[in-house]
């Protein structure tokens, strides 16, 4: 017989040792805990404790930071911001669209194909907490190098994983990144966006209100799976047959996150919640706490009624199952019938687990006794917050001083060519069908654009034609030599990126991965970036509506780069007039937006031909990018362009080979000035585009104030750029498509082909 | 004209196929898997997803669903069914087609815009196109691999009933290039590619896939 840790036996037994170190806590937030309660907590308490106030779910180290960007200038566009499970913008129409971006960084590098794929299913719950149907994913991953064997153990199961979840569960990928570099080796990562849609009034948020509203969970039992550091707590019970260690990485069940997005869509038409809240990291400690900390404070809860998928489970355990495909909703008495009905249509189990009390405080009873009596608002919102140590990396200076300017240049023309085979053959820079082909992009028919266009661009109304455009971008070779200037150059990629659809971008959202907060040079980079990213925003006018800090991303004592992922969402007042990336017709002229500088620090070339990261970024200048901004999205509504393509990592090099390649339509190319320069400078602020008009797009752009250059003119079956070898389009199809199948596809058919007579049913 | 697009837990191109019927000029009427109710429907689309979860075998526990009854019993009376990708995994599983659907044999899921060729035109869900013609659809599938056994496949293509053959490049190993196979009085269609995501330039690889809906709309006032 286990015996039970109540608040009875905790008042009784002040002296009892805690194992709050093995859970992560520090001494002095155990004695704040004990300060808090009075006493010592419970095991239940303490395992609430220890899970809410981690890093992950407290944002203790990046908390004083993260504030900046409440600081920003209000935005009409802001319906919801920082602070609920995602934010919420106004894209016309009374249509409200939410959407963010989370890591599963450290899941999917243990259990690769889990932890991508619970890491989908998360943030897509996210997404659906706030009203909203889920309408698209999308996905930035890093790898280590691409030929290191354990890459081959990761990124397949990763990439598996995206698919599998998001196929399954029917929304459509609409683009993303994928990044390798050493520095990742222990350390992948994996974010997903999620973005949803819903009219203005349809926007719920998290709260317990209403005393006596019963507190409904629903979807998947609950099992051992997702408990990490609690598992130690197992070893205090006193029974020797106890549960054994459990696996701390969550398995996921796409189909029954299917089921819960209906009912909950359902549930939301019907007007049957008050409040909800998905149970993601640290379950229903989480869950219950937050509730009832947004609310008025007090909630009680029966762990008994809690469905279980292993009868074993301790009280603790129950409390910080991390069990995917679970949601809690706050319901008035008079509703929970139709609640009810409504989750047995789609063969969702739903129980009341308890109520919304008077009060302030949050209490749990197990087998008729209290194991949890707490003010939630001490647990969900009131945890520790840390002003940490940070210091300007001791290397920087010696870093910025290697200047990748005074690397040796390609000479020849033959020279020049290799080089160029080289950056876009490079795994970052080769083509990523073998990835994309793996994602539906189809599924429920909106998606307009997909990868492996700049930006995915989605319709949300068949009969307006009103749309969205989603880009996510994070250079880290930038923010490693300028974790400031770096945020701001990712900023800059997505907002351009969205911009050469056609959109208007409205609304940033941010992954920030880092290394150890520990480390006070960590911190210093986290802390520019984050500063970049909201003096970017203030720049060009754009709210961040939420976002996401994934630290602790090192090995021993070797940090990740600096990885800020920034999403930028734009609105499309007609997805028809959208402007795609590839040429496709002959005889148009190719036009080159904005100033190229001699800008190589930390460009793909210098990394690619030389392995090399040093001197500074490619400056940024947003004015200029707000220029291009504008002027992309009045070319695209006049119907000016018929393809814009942005011009980022790899340079014009790999902006051409990709233009060229999306339809097989090559061109005639002339430089001007210094062809390396021209060719693999990555200065900011740059589009290609084609025209039939050029006359008209340039009185336009000179209008706008953006510089242009005439490149040439579309046709032929090759790159054909002046002074350079001419380039057949099947040569650098055929090197831009090989790398990646080469490194990680398996052979087309794998098992032999006969079947025996009989065992296939026929009719 | 009323088509009917079934719903079972976990389809997810059902809105889909409706938008397809409703471009074709017909009109979409919303099934459930669980009701024996076909509210009168002139023809069935089974649409494309992950029908509980493709648990114990894609598409073995929809075709034991309380409507599949019904759509079997009608069918074998005449009722023009299109199954496409998991629709088309159900109809194998309840034994309205022929063969079976087994994991890619590369061994991942693929969508990809594939060029198929029309073996038959003269199915209640071909009329519109030509016998030979090209189409470009998409194809998007994890467990796509149409199989049987030689002799069986024999039979088939000698009673000529397969619809569609894959053309340049196989997606999943599928025997003979079959990506669609038929009942023996053409009224019964299955296929792994997707004609509902090719009905609008703006969203799909081609509009190719709109034939599908425009002939059954077609076959039914004839029949």
């Amino acid at each position: 017989m286990t015996l039970i840790d109540t608040v009875e036996r905790a008042e009784k037994t002040p002296d009892d040792e805690q194992p709050y170190r093995e859970l992560g806590l520090k001494d002095d937030e155990y004695a704040r805990i004990r300060d808090i309660l009075g006493r010592r907590p419970t095991t239940a308490e303490l395992a609430m404790y220890s899970v809410m106030w981690s890093e992950h779910c407290s944002y203790k180290s990046s908390k004083v930071h993260l504030r900046t960007f409440g600081d920003l200038p209000p935005s009409d566009a802001l319906l919801v911001g920082i602070g609920e499970n995602a934010g919420v913008v106004d894209v016309g129409d009374g249509y409200a669209v939410t959407f963010k971006v989370e890591s599963h960084n450290h899941p999917s590098y243990v259990e690769p194909y889990q932890g991508a794929a619970t890491g989908v299913g998360g943030i897509v719950r996210d997404i659906l907490t706030m009203g909203a149907r889920p309408i698209a994913v999308m996905d930035s991953l890093r790898f280590g190098r691409a030929d290191a064997p354990d890459t081959a153990r990761v990124l397949p199961g990763v990439v598996a994983g995206v698919g599998g979840y998001g196929n399954c569960l029917g929304l459509p990928n609409i683009g993303g990144e994928l990044l390798f570099d050493e520095c990742y080796a222990g350390n992948p990562l994996v974010n997903a966006l999620c973005v949803g849609v819903m009219k203005h009034e349809d926007v719920r948020l998290a709260k317990a209100e209403g005393v006596g509203n019963k507190v409904i969970l629903f979807g998947a039992r609950t099992g051992g799976d997702g408990i990490g550091g609690v598992s130690v707590l197992a070893s205090e019970t006193f029974d020797a047959e106890g549960p054994a260690k459990r696996p701390s990485v969550q398995v996921g069940d796409p189909f029954t996150e299917k089921l819960l997005i209906e009912a909950c869509l359902e549930i939301f038409a019907q007007d049957l919640v008050t409040g909800i809240q998905d149970l993601g990291g640290a379950g229903l400690s989480c869950a219950t706490s937050e509730l009832a900390s947004a609310g008025t404070g007090g909630m009680h809860v029966d762990l008994d009624t809690v469905p279980l998928r292993d009868s074993t489970l301790t009280p603790a355990e129950i409390l910080m199952s991390e069990s995917q495909e679970r949601m809690c909703a706050i319901v008035e008495p008079g509703k929970v019938e139709q609640f009810l009905a409504v989750c047995r249509k789609w063969d969702v189990l739903a129980t009341v687990i308890g109520e919304v009390t008077e009060g302030d405080r949050l209490t749990v009873d197990w087998h008729g006794e209290r194991i949890v009596d707490v003010p939630p608002r001490t647990v969900a919102h009131e945890g520790p917050v840390y002003e940490r140590p940070m210091a300007r990396p001791a290397d920087l200076d010696a870093l910025q001083d290697d200047d990748a300017a005074r690397l040796p240049r390609p000479t020849t023309p033959e020279e020049l060519q290799a080089h160029w085979l080289a950056v876009v053959s490079s795994p970052d820079g080769a083509d990523k069908t073998w990835v994309t082909e793996q994602y539906d992009r189809y599924v429920r028919g909106n998606t307009v654009l997909a990868q492996p266009e700049d930006a995915g661009v989605v319709r949300i109304d068949e009969d307006s034609h009103r749309g969205i455009a989603l880009a996510l971008d994070g250079n880290a070779r930038y923010a490693r030599l300028d974790p400031y200037t770096g945020a701001q150059l990712n900023l800059a990629e997505a907002y351009r990126n969205v911009a050469v659809s056609g959109a208007k971008p409205l609304a940033v959202t941010n992954c920030l991965n880092f290394g150890s907060p520990e480390e006070p040079e960590v911190m210093w980079q986290f802390a520019e970036a984050v500063r970049g990213l909201a003096d970017g925003c203030r720049e060009l006018g754009l709210p961040v509506t939420g976002g996401n800090v994934s630290l602790y991303n090192q090995t021993g004592d070797v940090a990740i780069n600096p990885t800020p992922v920034i999403g930028v969402l734009g609105v499309h007042e007609d997805v028809r007039r959208r402007v795609p990336s590839g040429w496709r017709a002959e005889g148009e002229t190719v036009l080159l937006f904005g100033h190229t500088g001699e800008e190589f620090g930390g460009s793909a070339w210098a990394s690619v031909v030389h392995g090399h990261l040093g001197g500074r970024p490619p400056a940024v200048d947003l004015t200029a990018e707000r220029k291009l901004g504008e002027l992309l999205a009045a070319l695209g509504r006049e119907g000016l362009v018929t393809s814009a393509h942005d011009v980022a990592d790899g340079g014009l090099a790999q902006t051409l080979t990709e233009s060229a390649l999306r339809h097989g339509v090559g061109a005639r190319i002339a430089l001007t000035g210094d062809p390396f320069t021209a060719l693999f400078s990555e200065s900011a602020a740059r589009a290609v585009i084609t025209t039939t008009d050029p006359g008209g797009v340039k009185t336009t752009a000179q209008w706008a104030g953006v510089p242009v250059t005439e490149l040439g003119t579309t046709g032929g079956d090759a790159l054909a750029v002046d002074g350079l070898p001419e380039l057949p389009l099947a040569e650098l199809r055929a090197v831009w498509s090989a790398t990646l199948p080469a490194l990680f596809g398996g052979p087309e058919h794998s098992t032999p082909l006969t079947v025996p007579a009989g065992t296939v049913p026929t009719s | 004209m009323r088509i009917g697009i079934i719903t079972f837990p976990g389809s997810l191109d059902d809105v889909d196929a409706a938008r397809a019927v409703r471009l074709a000029g017909g009109e979409p009427v919303a099934l459930w898997h669980a009701e024996h109710d076909l509210k009168d429907v002139d023809a069935v689309v089974l649409p494309g997803g992950f029908s509980y979860g493709d648990y114990l075998r894609a598409g073995a526990i929809a075709a034991r669903a309380p409507l599949m009854q019904d759509v079997v019993e009608r069918a074998k009376q005449g009722l023009p069914v299109l199954g496409i990708c998991n629709g088309f995994q159900v109809l194998c599983e309840a034994g309205l087609l022929p063969g079976a659907l087994t994991r890619n044999s590369h061994l991942h899921f693929r969508n990809r815009d594939q060029v198929l060729v029309v073996e038959r035109a003269d199915t209640a869900w071909t009329h519109a196109y030509a016998d030979g013609q090209r189409i470009v659809i998409p194809v998007k599938n994890g467990e796509g691999r149409y199989v049987a056994a030689d002799a069986d496949l024999d039979r088939l293509e000698g009673e000529n009933r397969v619809v569609f053959r894959y053309a340049d490049g196989n997606p999943n190993g599928s025997s003979r290039d079959i990506a669609g196979v038929t009942s023996e009085d053409g009224r019964v269609v299955g296929l792994m590619p997707h004609p509902e995501h090719a009905v609008e330039d703006l969203t799909g690889p081609s509009t190719d896939g709109l034939g599908f809906f425009t002939s059954v709309l077609k076959a039914v006032v004839a029949a």
